[in-house]
């Protein structure tokens, strides 16, 4: 599939066809339109940046320029087959209260998010004593939108507390998909399948 | 004054009266209107554009009144954003305008102009009307409707009260209601027009027309379409062909002297009672109260309708929270609806000036 980032090609092979999408944070549109063509899903947007939502509704998608920690409310329960969340999760004022909504719009979410607990970055707090900057989190501390950063067994552990089931996982390194053994050390990013 | 002088306008009578939310209803209604580009074979590439309060049919044309090219030329034409080498766009006179459509200048049954006898309209009878002219022109369904400010108005009271008649909505710089504010800047303009002697009871046609007050109106009106950055920006505290303040009440700023030029030529092309009866339509409209106090009620026949609304960051008089509330709604219907705010100098004229940005949005939603 196209030149979609790894752990956004994986969701769009894993998305059945003709569903109702909603992806929150969808940027200029480039799943959605993925989505859209290749397997005639019907699909919508949030996204916060006015440049990016300009960018999508040119190129036909249904988008709305909002911010997910308050918008997210104003859509009906299970209104979408499936809710995406791609990279946003530890920028939301709330993940919690956003995995809840997520879980209530749609039947199924996907959820991807950067590892905090990948195995450069502990060895770069531990031996530097600083907030890494690495190759998969590249921006510094004090310019991250990440407010929440979290690991893969942070995320296993809330899904739990809410009794969220994990449908499937998929992990990913060096920009190719890796197994799920010691994923917690080895993944720079996840992508979770989940359901209610 | 237009309607004396006003030149002969394309325009079609609609066959049955037409029923008023006020319970009232108009015979002999006749709607002007101008198209652009050509309807194909199976009838299904028309545009309808709303025009605004003050606007016209003459989105794309020049102006038969002032000579002076089409509203919305940098939106409308071949090649532009709403291309009509491939689409057939259809803009109509509202009904109380006074560009052609029946309005209280247009004559009653016995022959004399309605004047104040005209009876009150809302923004979903002129939606009315419009919808009657689709008929007598044998278009069924919309490729899209489209407006911004009045305009807006009405493409959200055709999805909500014609949801069948488009497939596709965008409305830019607009509101679901009027708000109290909005309505208290329409009441200086008319309580302007009507303390104008010249007004006389409305029943001025054929003598002096109250075009003092007409002008204020339209004065008090333009303040509220700029940003105050881009009055400051274009006049800031600048002296009108001279050096020092004169110390009297002529236009000594340029502000002032900008002001009264947009009053005065406003009267060449507009009527005053025509004025009075659109701004009241938009003071009336309050698209949620229409549906039983719920907006998204509103939208309920319209989920399958595709929505595009635009708002304009420097727009005070049509908030960009005025334009969510109603993205809101769309959302609760779960109707698909893009929404951008986009940067713009202008305050609500963004809508009609050079904004690049607001043509490639309508130009991806049109399609």
């Amino acid at each position: 599939m196209s030149n979609l980032r790894p752990d956004l090609a994986k969701i769009a092979a894993q998305v059945p066809d003709g569903v109702r999408v909603l992806d929150i944070g969808c940027g200029d549109g480039a799943l959605m339109a993925e989505l859209q063509t290749g397997k005639g899903v019907d699909a919508r947007g949030i996204e916060i940046d006015p440049e990016e939502v300009e960018k999508a509704v040119a190129r036909g998608l249904s988008v709305v320029q909002g911010d997910a920690n308050r918008d997210l409310a104003d859509y009906p329960d299970g209104a979408f087959d499936v809710a995406i969340l791609s990279q946003t999760l530890q920028t939301a004022e709330r993940p919690d209260w956003l995995l809840d909504q997520l879980l209530r719009v749609g039947r199924t979410a996907f959820v991807s998010f950067p590892n905090f607990a990948y195995w450069r970055m502990r060895f770069a707090l531990l031996l530097g004593g600083k907030m890494p900057v690495v190759r998969h989190l590249p921006v510094s501390w004090y310019a991250t939108r990440n407010i929440h950063h979290l690991t893969v067994e942070d995320f296993r552990l809330l899904l739990t507390e809410k009794g969220v089931t994990v449908e499937d996982s998929w992990y990913f390194a060096g920009g190719r998909e890796i197994g799920g053994a010691n994923a917690n050390w080895r993944a720079e990013h996840a992508v979770f399948r989940l359901s209610k | 004054m237009a309607p004396n002088t006003a030149p002969s306008f394309r325009k079609k009578a609609l066959p049955d009266p037409l029923p008023l939310d006020s319970g009232r209803e108009l015979a002999g209604v006749e709607i002007a209107f101008e198209t652009y580009g050509e309807l194909n074979v199976d009838r299904s590439n028309a545009i309808l554009v709303f025009h605004a309060l003050t606007g016209d049919q003459f989105v794309a044309s020049e102006h038969p009144v002032t000579g002076k090219q089409g509203w919305w030329e940098r939106m409308v034409g071949p090649g532009k954003p709403i291309d009509t080498a491939r689409y057939y766009v259809i803009c109509a006179n509202v009904l109380g305008s006074c560009m052609g459509s029946t309005g209280p200048a247009s004559p009653d049954a016995d022959g004399k102009p309605y004047a104040k006898q005209f009876p009150v309209i809302t923004i979903r009878d002129m939606v009315r009307a419009q919808m009657r002219l689709l008929d007598v022109l044998g278009i069924e369904t919309l490729h899209a409707v489209v407006g911004g400010s009045m305009g807006g108005m009405q493409a959200l009271s055709c999805a909500a009260n014609f949801p069948e008649r488009t497939n596709r909505v965008l409305a830019i710089a607009t509101t679901a209601r009027h708000s109290a504010q909005n309505i208290a800047f329409h009441e200086v303009g008319r309580q302007a027009i009507m303390a104008d002697p010249d007004w006389q009871g409305g029943a001025y046609y054929g003598s002096n027309t109250p075009d003092k007050g007409l002008s204020v109106a339209r004065m008090a009106a333009h303040i509220t379409y700029l940003s105050e950055a881009g009055l400051t920006e274009k006049f800031g505290r600048r002296l009108q062909d001279r050096d020092e303040k004169s110390f009297g009440f002529d236009a000594d700023f340029q502000v002032e002297s900008y002001l009264r030029h947009q009053g005065i030529s406003f009267t060449d092309r507009f009527d005053a009672n025509s004025y009075l009866y659109i701004t009241r339509a938009m003071d009336y409209f309050d698209l949620a109260e229409e549906h039983g106090g719920r907006l998204a009620n509103a939208f309920r026949a319209a989920s399958d309708t595709r929505f595009c609304l635009v708002s304009f960051d420097t727009d005070w008089l049509y908030t960009t929270a005025d334009m969510r509330e109603i993205v809101h709604a769309l959302n609760a219907v779960a109707a698909p609806v893009s929404f951008v705010e986009l940067s713009a100098p202008y305050g609500h004229d963004s809508f009609l000036l050079d904004v690049p940005a607001l043509d490639r949005v309508v130009k991806g939603f049109i399609g």
